[in-house]
């Protein structure tokens, strides 16, 4: 049996879905902690909506997971608070949270089989045998493994083990589901299909989430919105397609997705850019040189015999071909066209380069 | 083709370990095996095989000495095994690195320091003269070390520190995960030790308890140094006999109590083997 199928058959007999109009909100409000010199958080302020996915997205260090520490009860937060259906719970030890966690690896219990670990909280709270066995029975089958509920942790593949672990999450009905990078050890294929799986179960059990992760593919394609973190502040929180066409700074520009930086100066609020003027969005320095930040796909490559640019290189990317572009000024540049296109397009060619007008974020020294 | 060189080149390889342990464990093995089994050469009509000295080795006041050793040695590793644990998690879970290290350089030492001197720094300090029995005025209080309790203090001097050391390994095998997710399902710090901890570690603590059962059963030194009589010890028995200390012509008598000294070893290891395995298998 597919995993699959199991949880589709499993779902009315799954844990409550929970009502949307029931589901909790989460905040953080002027969050700030440090670790000795090292700053983690700096004065973060963000909200989990009732029953969405909020994916924290960030590089190393940027404080995603020491905020989801603090909402588990792991870690304190110097200042600030932490707020679930807004009352504030940063005193409150972690294991009277009503918080189910998945951690990013090797969080089973070596010792306890599947169903025990799946238990392994009602067992905590003195639930009777009978009920835990139950109980721990149709959260496997909500993760498609009702057939490894003697298993070890050892006897089960990585995947099988984080399914396993989503199901003691969910196994105290939690108010809230914290993931903690709990795709990051997994092969690329397992990764998509237990992604898809646990965005799946959430939206079943229309359960607020929050999500950390570094892979912003991961983060676009699974959350509600996402929240993009640098140096223990927040950056920008918006749906994924907000995030990737409109991001709000050059960090978020260039963290999500592929960036291009062209040399532009601005004119009178306006700035030149490829011999076109095209109005500037965001924050801007007055005049002077910039960078201008455009996606692949928004850079317009055509064939030209008097073309000024040339295309270096072209990698067939399936529905869309990467070109590398070299522009008049000898800077080198991504475009994404359509692969049908492509043929146009070869190695060698002469290319006009062009940008719709539209708003465009640039990168300067005030910006 | 492969195959067929590998295979006498790695025989080869391990030849020296197979003389070893010919040499080391083998004869010794063939020598006490026969000897427990035969009268001496010196007795009237010459060594025959015999079943008496195997017979006599479980009696009277062998039997004693064996079930004191038993005693003795399960007892003083038991209270080892409790007292090391939390010691060794204070070592595991110190912030201050150079205490850490200092801790387990000192119990590496001290797992070691059986025998006469440690025999000596005990009769010293606790001894019936010792300074702090005098000091503290034990004897009045009914203190003496040469005493079942007594060796059980001198035996856990170097007994704590090899559960240090055995059980080190083990807990710094125990992941932070693990104590989170007991916290995030439920659990307090004690159930987190109940049902997580300890369990897990079982394997290793059993484990450790019988290598400090066959370290307190196998010593010798310490006991004999302390020259008490008033608890008799297998091994001293043993040394006895070889010795002629009691009885002269007891050789036969002092390999058939090595034998019972190693079936006792062995039902050790019987329990031993098994649960490192296990262990191991959990901690990968």
């Amino acid at each position: 049996m597919t995993a699959a199928t199991a949880s589709t058959k499993a779902t009315t007999s799954a844990p409550d879905p929970a009502d949307s109009s029931t589901a909790t909100t989460v905040e953080f409000r002027a969050l700030s902690k440090s670790f000795g010199a090292t700053v983690a958080l700096d004065g973060l302020d963000l909200t989990a909506r009732p029953g969405e996915l909020l994916a924290l997205l960030g590089p190393s260090g940027c404080g995603k997971t020491t905020a989801l520490r603090m909402l588990a009860g792991f870690e304190r937060p110097d200042s600030g608070q932490v707020l679930v259906d807004g009352q504030d719970i940063s005193g409150v030890p972690a294991h009277r949270r009503d918080a189910g966690m998945v951690f990013q690896s090797y969080s089973l219990f070596p010792h306890l089989t599947a169903a025990d670990n799946v238990a392994f909280g009602l067992k905590m709270r003195r639930t009777g045998a009978a009920e835990r066995r139950k109980r721990a029975h149709e959260l496997l089958e909500l993760v498609g493994l009702p057939q490894h509920a003697d298993r070890f942790p050892h006897q089960l593949s990585g995947g099988q083990q984080q399914r396993v672990a989503l199901a003691r999450a969910l196994a105290l009905r939690p108010k809230v589901l914290l993931l903690d990078e709990p795709l990051s050890a997994l092969d690329a294929k397992v990764r998509v299909t237990l992604r898809e799986e646990i965005r799946r179960l959430q939206q079943e059990l229309r359960i607020t989430t929050v999500f950390v992760t570094h892979d912003q593919e991961e983060a676009l394609s699974t959350a509600d919105r996402v929240a993009v973190m640098r140096d223990g502040r927040l950056e920008q929180v918006a749906a994924p397609a907000e995030l990737y066409d409109t991001p709000a700074t050059a960090f978020v520009a260039e963290f999500v997705g592929t960036m291009n930086r062209l040399p532009g100066v601005m004119a009178d609020g306006d700035v030149e850019v490829l011999g076109q003027r095209l109005p500037v969005r965001g924050a801007a320095p007055a005049q002077g040189p910039v960078d201008v930040l455009v996606r692949p796909e928004a850079l317009e490559a055509t064939a030209d015999g008097e073309g000024r640019s040339r295309v270096l290189t072209a990698a067939f990317h399936g529905s869309v071909t990467r070109l590398t572009l070299s522009l008049p000024d000898g800077a080198t540049v991504k475009a994404d066209v359509p692969s049908h296109r492509a043929a146009t397009l070869p190695a060698g060619a002469t290319v006009t380069v062009t940008l719709p007008q539209r708003p465009v974020l640039v990168d300067g020294p005030t910006a | 083709m492969t195959l067929r060189t590998k295979a006498p080149a790695g025989m080869l390889a391990a030849l020296p370990l197979v003389l070893f342990m010919l040499v080391a464990f083998g004869l010794p093995a063939v020598a006490m095996l026969t000897g427990a089994f035969s009268t001496s050469s010196d007795a009237p009509g010459g060594a025959q095989w015999t079943t008496a000295n195997l017979t006599d080795s479980v009696q009277g006041a062998y039997l004693t000495g064996l079930v004191s050793s038993v005693k003795l040695s399960a007892l003083s590793a038991l209270l080892a095994a409790v007292l090391g644990l939390p010691l060794a998690q204070a070592v595991v879970t110190s912030r201050h690195r150079a205490l850490r290290e200092g801790v387990l350089a000192a119990s590496g030492v001290l797992a070691n320091f059986g025998g006469v001197p440690l025999a000596f720094a005990f009769i010293a300090t606790l001894g019936n003269a010792g300074v702090l029995t005098e000091h503290l005025g034990l004897t009045g209080a009914g203190w003496s070390l040469y005493t079942f309790w007594g060796l059980v203090i001198v035996y856990l001097y170097f007994l704590l520190p090899l559960m240090v050391l055995a059980i080190t390994p083990a807990l710094e095998g125990l992941r932070k995960q693990w104590r989170e997710a007991a916290q995030n399902n439920g659990a307090t710090g004690f159930q987190y030790w109940r049902y997580v901890a300890l369990p897990v570690l079982a394997p290793s603590l059993l484990g450790g308890y019988v290598l400090l059962f066959g370290s307190a059963f196998a010593a010798y030194a310490t006991a004999a140094a302390l020259g008490s009589g008033s608890v008799p010890l297998i091994t001293v028995q043993i040394a006895d006999a070889l010795s002629g200390n009691v009885l002269v012509g007891q050789g036969n008598i002092a390999l058939a109590l090595s034998l019972d000294m190693v079936v006792v070893a062995g039902l050790v290891m019987a329990v031993y083997v098994p649960l490192q395995r296990r262990s191991a298998r959990w901690l990968d």
